[in-house]
């Protein structure tokens, strides 16, 4: 069986890094990725990017109805608020029941009392067990902040809005959610509504999927999973795939033959534990670099420090700079 | 007795929780093995394994009973399995129409709702579903009383205690729509309904509406069903002989999620039996600085070499004191030692990655950094 992974004759540049993405129309980002990837830390470092080059960012999480390890533990991603702030940033939460009660206000005739019918159990009910409700109310208004112009006055308008995603089983479930509400409820505003959300999801003009990843079989499996279901499910391809907590290659063969052939000693292990680590790591990233087929990638450094502070977000804004006009 | 073999002692649930991207599934397996390796019957349900991870289980496909997992490629690896192990991947909709089927007054109500499109949106897509499926699925094995110990991995959530309270909100949400928020209004109660209901099938149409009404109408003769296995399902997880693993990876995100949790599982009165903490870089305890290790190095590998390996081992002990830190955050926050795995520099999810990882959580590990992976 012949494998294009192991053939040595491979041209390097078919799986070496593809001409950038950069940034233009786009009003909306969305990061995609799994879980310990440095999805929100990505995201973070994308807004301080942004904002640096002038642009009004929003840097948008959603929240979940129970979210209680934020509320026990409240320090829980706030290091990433902490070390992201600066003038033309803002971070922002949007939660389901916040989207609903914001959506009847809209649409609802004057003098219907909104706030109490978001309140109200059965209606609660109905956007918990109506197909894809809950998730059309969060993104289309994550897609309203991203907006040119303010649907009602007083609205922020942002030039770009960054939005944080949630993990990759659920992310689908969010951008397809206006298809599958509209196909569903059919007629009714929101079925109108979920038609014209879809559409603005599906525009490469306005929305821009980036995916971020580590060069890890298990997190690269997951990414390329969800680039071909994005594909077949909207028709949507990633803009671009950051690649996080990349090794440096710092050993050589010649290196590891004199590693192996040295006395044991602590510092010796470590350096061939990384060494094994950067090249695996660089396996996979052909690997991620080949499913992608053109794709742009990009890949960011790791960072050797107790945890992500101000000074990791600012490399990794750094390095994201290159996306941005 | 290793710590952790002596922490499962008795134990004939093992639920693996924490943070998403923990290596939770992996962490079930190896336990999993273990505990056959010693002599027991063990049943390993994954959720969503990774796919090499489901080879070496021999479970390429979706399923809903345990299948026997091939010992030889363990045996080959250097795990001898005394007992038997089984594993499965959790079918969540399958999982969820048996139960239906099992449930529902007769075969033709378990067809009107497996065929109502609102359920079939419930038993795949509503959060919960998979969590509720989980705890089914365990609860059934654990009754059918075929194995000495169950291991459940839990499915990857945004928090780890969505586990807990899932099967709660997804049965909540079953009584209050056939308590009647969607039956057609009478009485007194008929005035502020309709005007809900106006305003609801103004934005959603009404057609949407009927159907809802249809779902908790045909939903209402298998409620009481629904509420007795509830009863039952509680009563396992709290019996002292299941027990909760809390796995974390040293991240601080990881490390505040088992924490959050270990609290969540005693205000269930739940019990908690051990902490894994997955990846962790061992600490060299008698590292004296860079210059001290470039100094001791050159002799072997020549100045340039000497230096790289010297920068780099100084920065990888970055992370191993933050490592240290999480394992020792996590011994006083939990009251209990966790037990570690090293990071490592292979693949995990083969049958040679897993005998490792066990080997090293069951305590006969060869860890890389001798002066220390442990914490004290």
């Amino acid at each position: 069986m012949v494998t294009r992974a192991r053939s040595r004759h491979t041209p390097r540049e078919s799986a070496g890094p593809t001409p950038g993405w950069r940034l233009s129309t786009e009003r909306l980002v969305v990061v995609a990725g799994k879980g310990g990837v440095g999805r929100s830390t990505v995201a973070a470092a994308l807004g301080v990017a942004a904002a640096r080059r002038g642009l009004r960012t929003a840097v948008v999480e959603i929240s979940g109805d129970h979210d209680r390890a934020s509320v026990a533990a409240p320090d829980v991603g706030v290091g990433n608020r902490a070390a992201t702030t600066c003038p033309d940033l803002e971070h922002l939460t949007v939660d389901r029941h916040a989207a609903l009660a914001d959506y009847l206000r809209t649409e609802l005739p004057i003098g219907t009392p909104a706030k109490i019918l978001a309140r109200n159990r059965m209606f609660e009910l109905f956007v918990d067990a109506a197909p894809g409700l809950g998730e059309l109310l969060t993104i289309g208004e994550v897609c309203n902040l991203a907006q040119p112009r303010g649907r009602r006055r007083g609205d922020r308008r942002y030039d770009l809005v960054v939005l944080d995603g949630p993990a990759s089983g659920h992310f689908l479930g969010l951008l397809t959610a206006p298809r599958t509400f509209a196909s569903i409820a059919r007629v009714g505003p929101v079925a109108a509504q979920a038609t014209t959300i879809d559409r603005m999801l599906r525009d490469p003009a306005f929305l821009a999927v980036v995916a971020v990843t580590t060069p890890e079989q298990m997190a690269i499996t997951e990414t390329l999973a969800l680039r071909s279901s994005l594909r077949n499910e909207l028709g949507i391809d990633f803009a671009a795939v950051a690649v996080n907590k990349l090794l440096p290659a710092r050993f050589g063969r010649r290196d590891e033959a004199t590693l192996l052939a040295a006395p044991d000693d602590p510092a010796v292990r470590t350096a061939l534990w990384f060494h094994a680590r950067a090249v695996a790591q660089r396996a996979q990233l052909r690997r991620l670099r080949r499913g992608l087929d053109g794709v742009p990638s990009l890949t960011l450094p790791f960072m050797f420090a107790e945890a992500v502070d101000r000074v990791a977000i600012e490399q990794l804004a750094g390095a994201l700079g290159r996306w941005l006009r | 007795m290793s710590d952790l073999a002596t922490q499962l002692a008795g134990k004939r649930i093992v639920v693996c929780a924490g943070a998403g991207g923990v290596g939770k599934t992996t962490v079930a397996a190896a336990v999993g093995l273990g505990l056959a390796a010693r002599g027991a019957r063990v049943a390993v349900i994954t959720i969503d394994p990774a796919r090499r991870l489901a080879e070496a289980l021999g479970i390429a496909e979706l399923g809903n009973r345990p299948q026997a997992v091939p010992a030889e490629r363990f045996q080959a690896a250097g795990l001898n399995i005394r007992g038997d192990l089984l594993a499965m991947m959790l079918d969540v909709k399958g999982t969820f129409d048996e139960l239906i089927e099992r449930l529902a007054p007769s075969a033709q109500s378990a067809h009107a709702i497996l065929e109502n499109r609102v359920y079939r949106h419930l038993s795949t897509a509503v959060a919960g579903s998979q969590e509720y499926t989980a705890v089914a699925k365990l609860y059934e094995l654990a009754v059918a009383d075929d194995y000495d110990v169950i291991v459940l991995d839990t499915p990857p959530s945004r928090n780890a205690v969505d586990f807990l309270d899932a099967p709660d909100r997804l049965i909540g949400f079953l009584d209050a729509g056939t308590a009647g928020a969607f039956a057609r209004p009478a009485g007194a109660a008929i005035r502020a309904a309709g005007f809900v209901v106006a305003a609801l099938g103004r934005i959603a149409g009404t057609g949407l509406l009927e159907d809802l009404r249809t779902f908790f109408g045909l939903m209402s003769g298998l409620l009481e069903g629904f509420h007795v296995r509830a009863v039952a399902v509680q009563e396992l997880l709290r019996d002292p002989a299941t027990g909760f693993i809390l796995v974390s990876s040293p991240e601080r995100e990881a490390v505040d999620e088992a924490i959050v949790f270990a609290r969540e599982l005693e205000r269930w009165g739940m019990h908690r039996c051990a902490a894994i903490v997955n990846r962790v870089q061992p600490l060299d305890r008698a590292d004296a600085g860079v210059t001290a290790t470039t100094a001791r190095l050159v002799p072997s590998l020549g100045p340039r070499l000497a230096a790289t390996v010297a920068r780099t081992h100084e920065q990888v002990q970055i992370l191993a004191r933050r490592d240290q830190n999480a394992l020792t955050r996590l011994r006083e926050q939990l009251r209990m030692k966790p037990v570690c795995a090293t990071d490592r520099d292979a693949d995990v999810h083969d049958a040679i990655g897993l005998v490792g990882l066990h080997d090293e959580l069951f305590g006969f590990g060869k860890v890389r950094n001798a002066t220390g992976a442990s914490p004290t």
